[in-house]
This record gives structure tokens, C-alpha cells and sequence, in this order.
């Protein structure tokens, strides 16, 4: 055997979930490998070109917040910036990016090879080493040995990968990868239970055989925004998209060819994600809709092709070249690359603890699309958390856990770990029950701490957070300070500012909770310093919206309380008369850590709850009688 | 010790017994009470000793109005059974009263006590002995089935399509319009404002409808008080048998929770009708003159209903002009008798006092009028908005209570449409009327909001 080296943490998969997770365990301290299929597709982003989006938006804020890497490299990368639902309120404001792939592929490579005590290797894992339910280090296809106090699975859609386009299916991984396909043996030898999902991509085509003219451009915003916090970058050269839309003779070829869609021969066993659907899933489903949208992406600065976000396909060439050519600006287009399906195993996440640990297996940790998710956002938030809390353990510390009331990345967790999922998970923004707090303006102010406490927030992003932090209580302060009264004064300037006059004296707070006033507009008639835009943005939010953000703080209030009981590891729910039997059933498969999470198992009712709640009770004073 | 919610129920056995108990527990029992209980002696609850029972009466905030005479405890802290703040309301025993009682410490800002949550609660707080906690879990077990029981045997039929009904529009409503924010580049057809104000005001007559059938399956249940008032000599006696021949009257005397007053009941038109202080008009003796201005104005405050005689022929007295002016104010309907007689009283003076009120001619000897009288107070009491038969009557105090809380949810939505907000704050409070309302059908679960967005609209990239 080769003893090929000793790691704290080793990472098996260097796509957007590995990339921060080993970048995290290394900057925490740990000797830290990644494993990579290929050297040159480390963070590849093998479907669409952005990042960002409704509540994907929100999660990388969140993962920059706590010191991760996808916020900066997206700044870094983006090729066009937007911010989405301006017109919906504050809490679903949604930053996107659409992004160079290649550049923000070589930065992410270059932080990782610069990162110290990080070590990146191109290997092939073909089995984890397991002793007694612990986790001791992988062993690769050639042979090499490494020992790890904890391994990362971060596999993406590479377990037992099978591509499928048309008749054609064979073993891979996305973009002409390898797939691993010995590691799920290993994997269902320790007793670990694996899914099979489904997932698909369109075709790229070449922008040279587009005609835009008869598209609609689809530009970026002009004012320029950042999703780090710390990022103060200027922007690259800001790239359109374009939208087009299938019409009844697009829908009519893919009708024709339907018997040869995979998907509807039975080729394809894995669950798909509902929220995106290949176009021949959606012409069959919404047969009504004479007409689908579609957007063509530039998938970076330097290449000509272009990505038909709208139009995923398992269909055979011949008939993707057809129905794209029925699309108005495509009637003479080149595939340069096709659409396709691809099945992969990942893991059934309700082995997972809130800390992405396996129950069963101590220091085996699994992140990202492995874990039954979709996204490059949801994968990195995992990875992150995965790789914190790998290193937590090294370091034999407790594990960081979000609550759902504290970020996005809690939300996605938990109904990972406590509900499970039946088709690749994405996270949207209804899935948040305390929306309104988790914006993707005050992820810092949420989760900055945090960061700073385990160790991921350098003195300058910690810095500039405290200042950004007292300026906006230092404004809130002084407008709560600064008393208006009904002078004549007074009321020509509220006439300025076309609002009604005062009736009796208030503060500038009082005034800003009017819909028409605003921190600019009160600072042209009241004397208030210049603040950046986004200490303007929290005071201004902080004030409008009060009601209804105390009105959820207290709900959050109430949730949090359950969340603090915490539950033995050892219960022995069959052993716990007056429970029901789905309750005890469930109780038992999930092992929830808290009676918070206990009650957000479908089937434990608040009867249960009580139950659970005198258990935890006769427990304790038996504890304290002993 | 966290500070939890104040709660509340009716302590003992259903049914009508002598006694009844509603007890709150919690850090704001005192304070609860306190908003609707009278002491005489100008005291308020929060002065009085605990563990020392308080003569006084429970009445009504919202109406004033007086509901019974009662004996309350206060048990304060940690001297109770659940080591919290304790107050036990000790009232007369009918169903009726003890469950006004308990709906006002509901809106006085209790929470409805989960089954067993007493015992919980006494238990959590070191009240009750560690050798118990199998029976503690044994009490809130067989309590939720039984409270389980009883919600599902309430769930038949109309009454749980029409919660289904309302809870899948709200779905609709709700997937619309997180579809449009978690994807705001697909081809979601925006929902204006003005459609959502549309639906959540359809949504919120419906449940003012479920609410107003509390009070009709109430009446239903126990009758509806009627008080008939007028000068002696009108007729109000031949008005009273009629009443109790008509349609087979059932008669009982039922000693009611005030001394003197017996009560007889009828099946007048439909309608269950409680009539009131008939001894005194069996008499014939003027009972403004005998009881008093003050102690008709409180019969009139417990009536649901006032049947105002009068003589037609004999012109409009003093006395008839203060019982006018007292009825003003309630639901009354007057009533001209001996129409038979020549006419001598002049309508328009009644119809300038009160403008508002139905007028209806009768013949108590002759038994004329009488169907048009019985179709007035049907549609006093169902307001012309229920239909007898399919009503979805809704006497459970759990089911009333949550449909409160969406009524005020969806008065959130419409204040929050006209204050300007977006669409992600109305959806926090079309949410709480969902989950509200699941709690009801006992489904709650976030998923079906996901899954409606996903067969309700053709997603993805």
C-alpha cells in the first residue's frame, strides 16, 4: 500500500461545493487536500452561465458574509450584472450575475493554489476508508493511499455519471468528463443509501449564426452592483442577452419526435428537478402554451458560443438542430455543442446531521449536488458549511449550525436534513418562512460574527463591517434624535417634499416611515451627513418596514425557543410511550438534533411535541436527582 | 423559565352542570381577566389576593354588555397547579355561558390551551412529581385523540368544503405570486394589486360569512332571546300565545341564570325562539313602570331580539315614545296590533323616531301577520346570508377562534395593498391565513405551496 500523505480534511470534488469547502477547512487552520477528477475543470460551471437569481442570489451573499470565495469571483468574473424583483420589496431583491465561465474558472484555480496549506491534486477516488463507523482517508485508482481525519464528498453529478442524448447514452460526467463510477460501491458498502437524480443542460451555439436582429436585447443595469461586501472592483465590458420564444411549429417538431425523447422512452431513471424542465417536459405539459421564452447567454468574453437557457434537451441532435432552427434569429444556427441528459447517484440527505456529518459515519461529511441539490449556489453553501464544520471537528470543536431564522444556507440545510428531497433541491425564496429578515442587503450584518468567530473574516472584511455596522446606528440614532416641529418652516418644507404638513412635532424617524420620503430626499431639506448607499439602504428598510419586521422577529422569537431544546443523540424513540406511531417512526429515522426541528418533521404533531417536551423534562430532573 | 403564551380553557366536564370553570395560566393571566371583569368597589383584579375568591361580573368590552355574575380566583405564581400565574373563572354552568367566557378571554388575548397543556405545563414546572411523567404523557395523549375525535366528527360535509374551498384559492393566490418572485424572468403573467384586493376581500366576506354562522349555530343551539315589551293592554299576551301555538311550541320552564326569569321556548318560523320575562307580561302589568327604566334596559341588553308592541288604536303615548327611544339602538322590530280596529295611531310619528326599523301590521287575536313577522326575524337572524339547511355552522371555540385570526390576516393584506406595500408582504399574511386554516384540516405542510407553483406554471431555463 502507498501511504501517499496525512490530512486533517480531504475534499473529494473540486466543483462549486469543494472549491469552498477546502478553501474554508485550510483557511480555518487544517491541512487540507482537494481531490480533483481534472486539473483544468476545477469550479466549472457545466450549465448556465450565471450565478445568482431569487434566493441562489441571497445565498452567496450569505457565503460571503462568512468569508467564502463565490461572492468575490463572481465579481471578478461577471460579465453582466442585474438586480432582479426591484419592483417586489426588499426582502426578495435578487442580485445575478451572468459570468465568464473560463475566467471565473482560473480564478477560483489561482485562489485555490495559493491558498497555504491547502494542497490540490488530480486523483480519481475509488474508495473511502472506514474503521468502526469512523472515517480514515480514500484510496485512489492508482493505488494511493491518504490518511484524513475527515473526508469531504463533494461528487457533484459525478457518481455513476450516464449521459443520455437521443439514443446515445454512455458513462461520464458533464462537459466530456470521467464519471466516477467505483465510489458508490464504497459508498453502499458502509451503508449509505444513494438516490438517482436526473439532470439536463441545452445546447451552446455559435453566436455567429445567430441573428439578433430579430431578438429582443436583454441588457444589464447600469448602475453596478457587487456581491461581496468587500468587493470595490470596477466592472468588466457588460454583455447583452437576448430573448427570443419557440412558436407552434417549434413545439410541433418535438411532438413529432417525442418517441424518441428519452425522457418519454424510459431511458431515463432518475428523478428530474420540476423547476427545470427539459423543453419537451414542457410542451407536453403545458400543451395549452403556444409559445415558450427563451434567453441566449454569452457564456464568456472570448468564445463564441452561447448558452439557450430555456430550451434543456435530451433529444437527438438531428432534432435539436430542428426545432432551434423553427426559433426567430436561430433559423440558421450551428450547435457547437448539443444539449443532453445526465443521471448521477448522490446521497439521501436525511443521513446527514445539520452539520452535513453522516449520522453513522463520524468525519464524513457530504456537500452539494451529492447531496441531492441543483445549483452552483446551493452546492458552494454546503461546501462551505461542510468544510467549516470539518474543520470544527479537527479541531474538536462544536459545529456551526444556521438556524432557519439566521440565513438561507439554515433554510436549505435543514429541509435537507429534515424533510429530505425527492428531486434535485434548488432554493427559492418561498421555501424562507422569515423572508423578510433573511435579505440579501443584510447578509453581513447577519452573519459577519459568525464568520469572524470561527475564523473565516479577516481583520479588513471584519473592519469594514463593524464601521458599515455603527454608521447605520449612528444615522438611526441622530433621525431619532432630530425632532421636526410644526413651524412655518417646517411646513414649507414638507410641502417641498410634497408630503402632507405635520400636525403635531416628530422625529426625522417619524418622517422617513412616510411612503414619498427618503434619506436623499430628507437630506436636501434637513441638515443629515452624506452616507454611503448601503448604510442609506438598512436605514431606510429599518424604518419603512418596522411593523412588519417586528412582526416576524417575534415569530422568529417563538421558533427559536423549540430550537434550544436540544435532543440526546441516544433517544430511543421506540422506547418513548405516548408518541404516534408515524411520529415515533419518523423520530427515530431522522434523529432530529432539537424539538424545533423535531416539529418541522412532517407527521410529528404538536401532541408529539408535548410529549417529547415531558420526556426532555423527566430526563433532566432525573439527571439532577442522581 | 422561558415566559410562555397565556392560555386558556374551559376546565370542567362538557355539559350543562351547576358550576362551571374557564382557567387561564400564564404570565398574563391577571392581566387577561382584568379586561373583562368588574368588581364591585372600584378594585381591579390585580389587587386583589391571591388565593381569595372575588365576587363580580364578567361582561363584554366590545358591547358592554353584562354576560354573567361570577366568582373568580386568582392563584398566583408559583402557589397554582401549573406554577404560573393562575385565574379561574368559577361561572354559571351552561354550555352557553361558559364558552362566551372562554371566546372573551380568547379576544382579551389568551391562546386556546392545547389538550393536556395545563398538565404539560404543571408538569415542565416541577409542579407535578417525576413518578408521573408516564401519566402526564398518558393525559395529553388521550386528550388529543379526543379532542381529534371531536374536530373530525366537525369536519363532515359543508362545513370542511368550504375550509378546503377558501384554502385553495389561497393557494393559487399564494403560488402566483411567489412564482413571480422566485422567477421573475419566466412567463408568469404579473398579478395586479387590484386582482389580489379583489380575491382577499371575496376571501374575507366568505369568512365573516363562517364567522356569522358561529352566532347562527349558536342560535340554533339555544335559542334566540326575545324579549316582547309594550304598554298593558296591547296585546302582548295574545302575542305570546301565538307565538307558542304556532308550529307546535315546546314549552319548558328552565330556571335561567338570573333569579326571577323564566324563560319559554318556541319554534316560531324556523327560528328556536327563547322568550323572555313572559311572566311578567302574562300579568299584563306595564313593566316599564314596575321593574323600571334601569332594569329594562338590562333586559334589552341580553335580548338578541325586541318585539315592540303597540295598539293601533290608541294614539302614541309618552310611555311608548321611551320604550322607542330605548329600542333604537338594537334589533327590534315593531309590531302594530289590533290592525283589526280602526286606526287611530299615527305610523309616520314611529317612522320619524325610527327611521331604520321594519314595521310590520298584526293581529295577535286574529293571527294575521304573523308570517310576515316570522320572515323578518329570519332574516334578523341570518341576515338573508345562510341557508338553513347547508349551513357550514361553525360552534367549535378552536375553529372560531383560528377564523378570527385569518379574518385579521386578511384585514392585514388589505391595509398592507393600501398602504402601497409589494407583493412579498402581502404574501406573509396570505401565508398565516393559509397555515391558520390547515390547522383546521390538520394540514399545514410549506411543500404544497411549492408543488401548486410547479403544476400552476410552466418554470425553468
Amino acid at each position: 500500500m502507498f501511504m501517499a500523505g496525512n490530512f486533517d480534511v480531504i475534499v473529494i470534488g473540486a466543483g462549486h461545493a469543494g472549491c469552498e469547502a477546502a478553501l474554508a477547512a485550510a483557511r480555518m487552520g487544517c491541512k487540507t487536500l482537494l481531490a480533483t477528477l481534472n486539473m483544468d475543470n476545477i469550479a466549472m460551471m457545466p450549465c448556465n452561465p450565471a450565478v445568482g437569481g431569487p434566493a441562489k442570489g441571497h445565498l452567496v451573499r450569505e457565503i460571503d458574509a462568512l468569508g467564502g470565495q463565490m461572492g468575490l469571483n463572481t465579481d471578478k468574473a461577471c460579465i453582466q450584472i442585474r438586480m432582479l424583483n426591484t419592483g417586489k420589496g426588499p426582502a426578495v431583491h435578487a442580485l445575478r450575475a451572468q459570468t465568464d465561465k473560463k475566467i471565473y474558472q482560473s480564478l477560483m484555480k489561482e485562489t485555490l493554489e495559493n491558498q497555504q496549506k491547502l494542497v490540490v491534486k488530480q486523483l480519481l477516488i475509488e474508495r473511502l476508508v472506514i474503521n468502526d463507523g469512523q472515517v480514515c482517508g480514500i484510496e485512489t485508482e492508482n493505488g494511493e493511499n491518504y490518511n484524513a481525519k475527515t473526508v469531504i464528498l463533494a461528487t457533484g453529478t459525478y457518481l455513476r455519471g450516464r449521459i443520455i442524448l437521443g439514443e446515445l447514452s454512455y458513462e461520464g460526467g458533464p462537459n466530456g468528463q470521467r464519471a466516477a463510477m467505483n465510489l458508490s460501491d464504497s459508498l453502499i458498502k458502509n451503508g449509505i443509501s444513494l438516490m438517482r437524480f436526473k439532470t439536463g443542460t441545452p445546447a451552446r451555439v455559435d453566436r455567429n449564426t445567430v441573428d439578433f436582429n430579430k431578438m429582443r436585447i436583454q441588457p444589464g443595469d447600469e448602475q453596478n452592483h457587487k456581491f461581496s461586501f468587500i468587493s470595490d472592483s470596477d466592472r468588466r465590458e457588460q454583455i447583452p442577452c437576448w430573448l427570443t420564444y419557440t412558436n407552434i411549429q417549434t413545439h410541433q417538431i418535438i411532438r413529432d419526435n417525442l418517441y424518441r425523447a428519452p425522457l418519454y422512452m424510459g431511458i431515463i431513471e432518475g428523478t428530474g428537478p420540476r423547476y427545470c424542465p427539459s423543453i419537451e417536459d414542457k410542451v407536453v405539459r403545458f400543451a395549452e402554451k403556444e409559445n415558450h421564452q427563451l434567453f441566449v447567454e454569452p457564456e464568456g468574453l472570448n468564445t463564441t458560443e452561447m448558452y439557450v437557457q430555456g430550451m434543456s434537451t435530451s433529444l437527438p441532435v438531428e432534432v435539436q438542430y430542428a426545432f432551434l432552427r423553427t426559433i426567430p434569429g436561430l433559423e440558421q444556427v450551428e450547435i457547437m455543442r448539443p444539449g443532453y441528459a445526465i443521471e448521477y447517484d448522490c446521497v439521501d440527505p436525511l443521513q446527514l446531521k445539520p452539520t452535513l456529518e453522516f449520522k453513522n459515519i463520524t468525519g464524513l461529511f457530504s456537500a452539494g449536488q451529492a447531496n441531492g441539490t441543483s445549483g452552483y449556489e446551493e452546492a458552494a453553501a454546503q461546501g462551505l458549511m461542510a468544510g467549516i464544520n470539518a474543520a470544527l471537528l479537527v479541531k474538536n470543536k462544536p459545529g456551526l449550525i444556521l438556524g432557519r431564522s439566521e440565513a438561507y444556507i439554515g433554510v436549505l440545510i435543514d429541509d435537507l436534513v429534515t424533510k429530505g428531497t425527492t428531486e434535485p433541491y434548488r432554493m427559492m425564496t418561498s421555501r424562507a418562512e422569515y423572508r423578510l429578515v433573511l435579505r440579501q442587503d443584510n447578509a453581513d450584518l447577519r452573519l459577519t460574527e459568525k464568520g469572524r468567530t470561527i475564523g473565516l473574516v479577516d481583520d479588513y472584511r471584519y473592519n469594514r463591517f463593524i464601521n458599515k455596522k455603527e454608521a447605520i446606528e449612528s444615522i438611526l440614532k441622530l433621525l431619532a434624535d432630530t425632532s421636526v416641529n410644526p413651524t412655518p418652516d417646517n411646513q414649507a418644507k414638507m410641502r417641498a417634499m410634497n408630503s402632507a404638513e405635520l400636525r403635531t412635532g416628530c422625529s426625522l424617524f417619524d418622517l422617513m416611515r412616510r411612503t414619498e420620503i427618503n434619506y436623499t430626499l430628507l437630506s436636501s431639506y434637513f441638515e443629515l451627513p452624506d452616507i454611503p448607499d448601503e448604510v442609506r439602504e438598512q436605514v431606510e428598510i429599518t424604518i419603512k418596514y418596522e411593523g412588519y419586521i417586528q412582526k416576524q422577529l417575534l415569530e422568529v422569537e417563538r421558533a427559536v425557543k423549540l430550537e434550544a431544546k436540544l435532543l440526546p443523540v441516544n433517544i430511543d424513540y421506540d422506547q418513548l410511550n405516548g408518541l404516534a406511531l408515524e411520529a415515533r417512526q419518523k423520530l427515530g429515522k431522522i434523529r432530529p438534533v432539537s424539538v424545533g426541528q423535531a416539529a418541522r418533521i412532517s407527521g410529528v404533531s404538536p401532541a408529539d411535541i408535548s410529549i417529547l417536551l415531558v420526556y426532555l423534562e423527566q430526563q433532566r430532573r432525573m439527571e439532577t436527582e442522581k | 423559565m422561558v415566559q410562555e403564551d397565556t392560555i386558556t380553557a374551559i376546565a370542567t366536564a362538557v355539559g350543562d352542570g351547576g358550576i362551571g370553570i374557564v382557567r387561564l395560566s400564564g404570565a398574563k393571566a391577571v392581566e387577561t381577566v382584568e379586561k373583562i371583569f368588574r368588581v364591585s368597589g372600584k378594585k381591579s383584579l390585580s389587587q386583589i389576593k391571591s388565593h381569595v375568591v372575588t365576587y363580580g361580573h364578567i361582561f363584554d368590552p366590545r358591547l358592554g354588555e353584562l354576560v354573567d355574575e361570577v366568582l373568580v380566583v386568582v392563584m398566583l405564581a408559583p402557589r397554582s397547579y401549573t406554577k404560573e400565574d393562575v385565574v379561574e373563572i368559577h361561572c354559571h354552568g351552561g354550555a352557553m355561558t361558559l364558552r362566551k367566557i372562554l371566546d372573551l378571554t380568547l379576544k382579551a388575548g389568551a391562546r386556546l390551551a392545547q389538550p393536556g397543556e395545563f398538565t404539560k405545563r404543571a408538569f415542565l414546572n416541577g409542579r407535578i412529581d417525576l413518578s408521573q411523567a408516564e401519566a402526564v404523557i398518558d393525559v395529553i395523549r388521550a386528550k388529543t385523540d379526543a379532542s381529534l375525535k371531536m374536530s373530525v366528527g366537525h369536519l363532515t360535509g359543508v362545513f370542511s368544503e368550504k375550509v378546503i374551498g377558501l384554502r385553495h384559492e389561497l393557494l393559487r393566490l399564494i403560488a402566483h405570486l411567489e412564482a413571480a418572485i422566485d422567477f421573475p424572468e419566466d412567463d408568469i403573467d404579473a398579478i395586479a394589486t387590484e386582482d389580489v384586493a379583489q380575491s382577499v376581500t371575496g376571501l374575507l366576506s366568505e369568512v365573516e360569512n363562517i364567522l356569522a354562522t358561529a352566532q347562527t349555530g349558536r342560535i340554533l343551539r339555544d335559542g334566540l332571546k326575545t324579549v316582547i315589551i309594550g304598554k298593558p293592554n296591547v296585546g302582548k299576551s295574545s302575542l305570546l300565545n301565538a307565538l307558542l301555538r304556532e308550529k307546535r311550541a315546546i314549552v319548558t320552564e328552565i330556571p335561567g341564570t338570573t333569579r326571577d326569569i323564566i324563560e319559554e321556548y318556541s319554534n316560531f318560523g324556523g327560528v328556536p325562539l327563547r322568550i323572555v320575562d313572559t311572566a311578567g307580561i302574562r300579568e299584563t302589568t306595564d313593566i316599564v313602570e314596575r321593574i323600571g327604566v334601569e332594569k329594562t334596559w338590562e333586559m334589552l341588553d341580553k335580548a338578541d331580539i325586541v318585539l315592540f308592541i303597540m295598539d293601533a288604536s290608541v294614539p302614541l303615548s309618552d310611555d311608548d315614545r321611551k320604550i322607542l327611544a330605548l329600542i333604537k339602538s338594537r334589533k327590534a322590530i315593531v309590531l302594530v296590533n289590533k290592525t283589526d280596529l280602526p286606526e287611530v295611531l299615527e305610523r309616520q310619528q314611529i317612522i320619524d323616531l325610527l327611521p331604520e326599523k321594519l314595521i310590520i301590521n298584526i293581529s295577535a287575536l286574529k293571527e294575521t301577520g304573523l308570517d310576515e313577522l316570522a320572515q323578518a326575524i329570519n332574516q334578523l337572524v341570518y341576515s338573508g346570508q345562510v341557508e338553513l339547511n347547508e349551513a357550514a355552522f361553525v360552534n367549535n371555540v378552536r375553529h372560531v377562534d383560528i377564523f378570527e385570526d385569518v379574518k385579521y390576516s386578511f384585514c392585514e393584506v388589505i391595509n398592507s395593498i393600501n398602504a402601497g406595500m409589494s407583493p412579498d408582504f402581502l404574501v406573509i399574511d396570505l401565508r398565516m391565513a393559509w397555515q391558520k386554516l390547515g390547522e383546521i384540516t390538520g394540514e399545514t405542510v410549506d411543500d404544497d405551496i411549492i408543488d401548486q407553483i410547479f403544476s400552476q406554471f410552466c418554470i425553468g431555463k
